[in-house]
């Protein structure tokens, strides 16, 4: 962009609305310190926030292992993959330097879903106990939830990805199962066929979230999200079907024996309330709250067959891991300070 | 940067023939320019944050997949009609850039106001609200300043310089977005600041470089309610507000366009985002070559060229054609078509409208067009719900032929603009 003064001035012939020479530079020399001012606050901001970095926790001499056994899986609020006792989670705590933003881990199978860079590419990574890569599945958006079936055969991952326009909030979510023994991938449930409500069921607006496997690893549950309503619904892998069971139930966690089903359940109905932890019986279609009355926003894991771990986040972004009993009796336990994504292993 | 007394028609007649393309961007005028320049930023600002927002709202502030997807509907309706009152008050007050003004101030407090109301879902609905209400309120009064800046007979190239400015910011945006995450150590938070510096700084470049208006306009009354209602009865501006509607209404959308070619091709899947940015890209590369043809050849033809290119999407969308082939074809024509639509359909408008009805003339056609197409997209989705995507994109594509038949007939056999873009060209 060039300045011509000459001809504006000479071909104007409106000089009252044409800038004077000393008023441009004037103008000129504003935006340029404003820019330099604007420019020192980003920076300034951008470093400060730099220096405000919670730090990596302090690699342990012990090393993780994920091997069955009776350890607690965590992440730190960093994303370092750590152990510590099932019985004494306030005890050591062995740390790795191995990163995830979600992990979890069953039968010598651990799925770390990995954002290398917040816009950077997102990696499924399936690890084996002592953290060494057996496969990796590149997955686009922001990780979300993982889990793997008890047997360690079925892996399933949840990522977020943005809507097309940031005004129009058209959020939308990916989910993937793979099978770990005959290597088959769905990088999208989507082009799973869908029987809602018992009929079938098909509109662009289908998402799914929070897969849980059953023991026959191929029974799934998960959550399908259409026109507004959260469903569990009930999946057949083999046969690439879904079919709702029933609304407002979210990120579904299946119990050890089977029978049970932890989810978030929206507070009177409305999510944006937030959500009460509860869990459904699925032979009687029972729903019970748990004591935690704080809202909970996490996939629950399951310690034990009565006892559900999940973390609540800080304003700061670091996270606590607690407990509470899947009964509805009882009250909130703090198991951990900065910790988050629990798996029992055994 | 400020070129705009160069523009006029009598200056560009006097200058040498042989000069004509350093005079054909000159035509275009300085404060074209300036405008460019302010959407540029607000485009970087706006697209730093679309970049990072689900990243933002998932991780920074643990929001849960759809919390906030509801939104949309209500907001949509409550923008068009402050677009329409937006448009009016800025001819009533006859100072279109301080209406565009408050729309730009607007989205850059709202990056602000992110950064401030923490992780309360209806406060961060209400300030996404305030962003959009503000991109709403300031289209018009700007696309009206582009045409009161540029001579009619290179409004088209006019409009193509200020919309390749303007992608050329959307399409910088996300790079901006990552190099402050890569210096930030992942601050979110720096982003949004950043992001509002940008804005601000557009504002700024608003309010010193953008003048209100080109010439000094008779001194009319300002126009009455009745006046701007009084609009729909003039033909012309009654055909062109059809038009768009049906042109609106032929649209379904990025988001169904990324979608489908998404579900075809397994592979894009991780590579998501950058359907998006291809598109941007041809646009961004585009919109000055062919708003120039669109003042030398007539911008009713390339209106209808474009939708024609948008025809071409759908119908790829259910040929037979697959792999890399399809995807960029499908994004060329895709940006092919907002190059040749987008602007042009402005340009198309401007002379049609009385100057001291122009911003509201603008808000009305964007408005019909704006609702329109979310009328198409709700119905899009309905029809993918009841008979599945492809059948969906082929009742899309049927509905492009009858739209650009009817648009060829209502601009073309009765022509009302022709004539204003030839006497000075």
């Amino acid at each position: 962009m060039t300045t011509q003064p000459t001809v504006a001035a000479e071909s104007d012939p409106n000089p009252s609305a044409a800038p004077r020479p000393s008023g441009r530079t004037a103008r000129i020399a504003t935006t340029a310190a404003a820019a330099l001012a604007l420019a020192a606050v980003a920076i300034g901001y951008a470093r400060h926030s730099s220096s405000a970095q919670a730090p990596d926790t302090a690699v342990t001499a012990e090393t993780v292992s994920l091997a069955p056994g009776p350890r607690l899986l965590t992440l730190t609020s960093t994303g370092q993959v750590t152990t510590v006792g099932k019985a004494d989670p306030g005890g050591a705590r062995a740390v790795s330097p191995t990163k995830c933003d979600r992990a979890y881990a069953a039968a010598g199978t651990v799925a770390c879903l990995y954002a290398d860079g917040a816009l950077g590419t997102v990696t499924m990574r399936v690890l084996s106990p002592d953290l060494k890569e057996r496969k990796a599945i590149p997955v686009s958006g922001v990780p979300n939830r993982v889990r793997v079936s008890a047997s360690g055969r079925m892996v399933s991952w949840t990522s977020f990805v943005g809507g097309d326009s940031y005004a129009t909030l058209n959020f939308a979510t990916r989910t993937g199962i793979y099978d770990s023994r005959t290597g088959t991938l769905f990088k999208t449930l989507e082009t799973f066929s869908v029987v809602k409500d018992g009929k079938p069921y098909q509109a662009s607006d289908v998402n799914y979230w929070g897969v849980t496997f059953t023991g026959d690893d191929n029974t799934f549950y998960a959550t399908l999200y259409t026109k507004g309503h959260r469903y569990l619904v009930q999946g057949d892998f083999a046969a690439r079907t879904v079919r709702t069971l029933r609304d407002r139930v979210e990120c579904p966690s299946l119990s050890p024996d089977g029978t049970m089903i932890a989810f978030k359940a929206p507070v009177e109905g409305d999510s944006t309330r937030g959500w009460r932890l509860s869990v459904l019986d699925l032979k009687t279609g029972r729903v019970t709250e748990t004591a935690e009355t704080r809202s909970v926003d996490d996939q629950a894991a399951w310690l034990d067959g009565s006892t559900l771990a999940y973390a609540q986040q800080h304003d700061d972004g670091t996270k606590d891991l607690w407990s509470v009993p899947a009964d509805g009796f009882g009250k909130p336990r703090l198991l951990l300070r900065n910790a988050h994504s629990p798996a029992a292993l055994g | 940067m400020y070129l705009s007394s160069i523009d006029r028609p009598g200056t560009d007649a006097a200058s040498p023939a042989g000069r004509s393309r350093l005079r054909g961007i000159k035509a275009v005028g300085g404060n074209v320019f300036a405008l460019g320049t302010v959407s540029l930023l607000t485009d970087v600002s706006a697209e730093m944050v679309t970049a990072i927002l689900p990243v933002y709202l998932v991780f920074g502030l643990s929001m849960s997949p759809l919390a906030y997807g509801t939104l949309d509907g209500v907001h949509t309706g409550a923008t068009a009609l402050l677009r329409l009152v937006g448009g009016y008050v800025a001819d009533r007050v006859r100072r279109p850039k301080a209406v565009a003004g408050v729309g730009y101030a607007m989205s850059a407090l709202a990056k602000l106001g992110l950064l401030a109301v923490g992780r309360s879902a209806g406060a961060i609905g209400f300030v996404i609200a305030a962003d959009r209400a503000g991109k709403g309120l300031r289209t018009a009064p700007r696309d009206a300043l582009i045409t009161l800046s540029a001579p009619p007979h290179a409004l088209a190239r006019a409009f193509g310089v200020h919309r390749a400015m303007d992608s050329f910011g959307a399409f910088l945006g996300p790079l901006v977005a990552l190099a402050v995450l890569a210096a930030s150590g992942q601050a979110f938070d720096a982003v949004l600041v950043t992001s509002f510096c940008v804005a601000a700084l557009g504002v700024l470049v608003l309010v010193l470089f953008v003048r209100d208006r080109h010439d000094e306009r008779p001194p009319a009354a300002a126009p009455s309610p009745r006046e701007a209602v009084a609009l729909l009865r003039s033909a012309p501006v009654r055909r062109l507000l059809v038009a768009a509607c049906l042109l609106g209404f032929a649209v379904i959308g990025d988001g169904f366009v990324y979608l489908l070619l998404q579900r075809r091709e397994e592979v894009s899947l991780s590579s998501f985002p950058l359907l998006a940015v291809g598109t941007s890209l041809v646009y961004l590369l585009l919109a000055v070559p062919i708003g120039a043809l669109a003042d030398r050849i007539g911008r009713v033809p390339v209106v209808l060229g474009g939708y024609t290119a948008l025809l071409g999407v759908y119908l790829l969308l259910t040929a037979s054609l697959r792999g890399w082939p399809l995807v960029a074809l499908v994004l060329v024509l895709h940006g092919l078509f907002y190059a040749a639509t987008d602007g042009v359909l402005m340009a198309l408008a401007g002379p049609v409208l009385p100057e001291h009805l122009r911003t509201t003339g603008l808000a009305l056609i964007q408005t019909g067009q704006a609702l329109a197409y979310l009328a198409s997209s709700v119905l899009f989705g309905l029809a993918w719900q009841l008979w599945g995507p492809d059948t969906a994109v082929r009742c899309a594509a049927a509905m492009v032929v009858p739209a650009v038949a009817a648009t060829a007939l209502l601009l073309l056999v009765r022509p009302t603009t022709r004539s204003h873009t030839e006497e000075t060209a």
